[in-house]
């Protein structure tokens, strides 16, 4: 409760308003010691009454405050107000009244997904333009971070082009599994999706195309990598393209085959793979067998684990 | 990097067969049936998914009614025993169909066998088996012994593993190292 009410006199503090904070605690003592109110509403309250008797308009007490300007990949917390700079990459479909405008915002260092509330009553946004969002606030759903734009926030039009980074991760480890919906698959004509069984999720039972991809677990011993291979890397990778991939599934009455070859040509063995990082997947652009010569790590095991035993001797 | 729900896939260890012959200590986490089962090595590690390649020189189908297959993997310091069954069919033909020797890599669940003696066996139930090559083989081997020092080095350290694996094996440090130095210079040899 103390605490509380330093936070409300230093705020008051800013405006130029002195209020004493034996009041502030008073105030505070009495409605939630004495009336049971939760000590958010509390503040709440107190703040009110105060801005009432000095006749300050709330909209200034509560006007954004300068926040500081981030680079998205820094975004790393949940609930901070921030400012950051960069170009609108995708807009998607706003599928909830609540929201007026949801997609993917980016700058140099990545990419982070927005979302303007339509309470916001903020200008509409354009794909492939620049902007700065000012006062946002960020969120975390799942370990995933994005931004929203409220009342507070501000958009402003930036003229200047703003290259979007694709923050490229690497990992080099072994393949040690390749999982279901990978090898020879069917997408639905609507959405892209892969099909189960022959039928979307959402489109029910269509004619799907077909499609290649690998859907693959790495391990460097220490910590699990989900890659994620289209079918331009998994062609090229394996030597399956699409069409020999079809033949090989005709031939054989069975899409498995496709998936069979793919694993017997990829777990177990050791890769490096680089590409952008989305969710818990590396969408690969590039992936190499690791052929990193293999004697200067030998040379090096060795040095860091004789040292000791020399000492001892 | 954040769970998935909380459920995260366990990594898979690379650890050499002379370690792994050793091993004879269990741990589980969390009191649920299906908490997962952990072997806690000599070094250290805590797995309940090993990666292993070497040269696969002994195969035989051991099941009765149905195909049980065990086979000899050799690495530079021991042998594996790898197992698969009608519960991993792939692993299974892939071991039908390999002829002895070739390098081959296993992806499995360690587990362990109380022998009428009391001894106790270690072996690797296959998840996925895979003809590889020589290169890889090579490869895996310095990662292993990389792994293998590193964990070495937190031996020393207070980690709830590294504690475990010492009370329980008062694990010799030097003679591990000296393995791990053997396999290298086995590596570089040829």
């Amino acid at each position: 409760m103390k605490q509380i009410a330093k936070q409300i006199e230093a705020r008051f503090m800013e405006l130029g308003i002195k209020v004493e904070t034996s009041e502030i605690e008073a105030s505070l003592d009495q409605l939630i010691n004495k009336f049971k109110v939760p000590p958010e509403e509390a503040r709440r309250n107190v703040i009110n009454s105060f801005l009432k008797k000095h006749n300050v308009p709330k909209s200034e007490f509560f006007a954004p405050r300068e926040t500081p300007q981030v680079k998205v990949s820094d975004i790393k917390e949940d609930g901070k107000w921030v400012t950051v700079r960069g170009k609108i990459v995708q807009l998607w479909e706003a599928n909830q009244e609540s929201i007026s405008q949801v997609g993917l915002f980016g700058d140099e260092s990545g990419t982070i997904k927005f979302t303007k509330w339509a309470k916001s009553a903020l200008p509409a946004v354009e794909e492939g333009k620049n902007y700065i969002f000012k006062n946002v606030a960020t969120s975390e759903w799942q370990g995933q971070f994005s931004i929203k734009l409220n009342k507070t926030s501000e958009i402003i039009p930036v003229a200047e082009e703003i290259e979007v980074g694709s923050t490229p991760t690497e990992f080099s480890g072994a393949i040690v599994d390749i999982q279901t919906g990978s090898g020879l698959i069917k997408r639905c004509p609507e959405c892209n999706r892969a099909l189960v069984k022959g039928a979307c999720g959402e489109h029910g039972k269509v004619e799907g195309i077909y499609d290649l991809r690998v859907k693959a677990v790495m391990d460097d011993g220490e910590k699990v990598q989900d890659i994620l291979l289209n079918r331009e890397v998994t062609e090229a990778l394996t030597g399956i393209t699409l069409e020999k991939a079809k033949d090989m599934a005709t031939e054989a009455l069975d899409q498995a085959v496709v998936l069979d070859m793919i694993k017997s040509k990829l777990v177990g063995r050791y890769f490096a793979v680089s590409g952008a990082k989305l969710d818990r997947f590396i969408l690969v652009e590039s992936i190499k067998p690791d052929v990193r010569p293999i004697e200067e790590d030998i040379k090096r095991i060795l040095a860091a684990s004789a040292a000791p035993i020399a000492q001892e001797a | 990097m954040a769970d998935n729900n909380g459920f995260t896939r366990e990594v898979a260890h690379r650890i050499f067969a002379a370690e792994l012959k050793e091993s004879n200590l269990q741990a589980k986490e969390g009191q649920d049936q299906y908490s997962p089962q952990y072997l806690i090595t000599p070094t250290g590690a805590k797995c309940n998914r090993v990666f292993i390649v070497g040269t696969l020189t002994e195969k035989e189908d051991v099941g009765t009614d149905s195909e049980f297959w065990r086979g000899r993997i050799v690495d530079p310091t021991g042998a594996f025993f790898v197992t698969a069954g009608q519960y991993q069919p792939e692993a299974a033909q892939v071991l039908a169909k390999t002829t002895p020797p070739e390098f081959i890599a296993v992806i499995g669940k360690p587990t362990t066998f109380t022998t009428k003696e009391g001894n106790v066996l270690t072996s690797i139930r296959a998840e996925s088996m895979h003809v590889v090559d020589a290169a890889t083989r090579d490869r895996w081997v310095v990662d292993a012994a990389m792994h293998t020092a590193k964990r070495l080095e937190k031996l020393a350290g207070s980690e709830p593993a590294a504690m475990k694996a010492k009370e329980h094996y008062s694990t010799n440090v030097d003679a591990y190292k000296a393995m791990v130095a053997q396999a290298l210079e086995s590596v570089r040899a040829r």
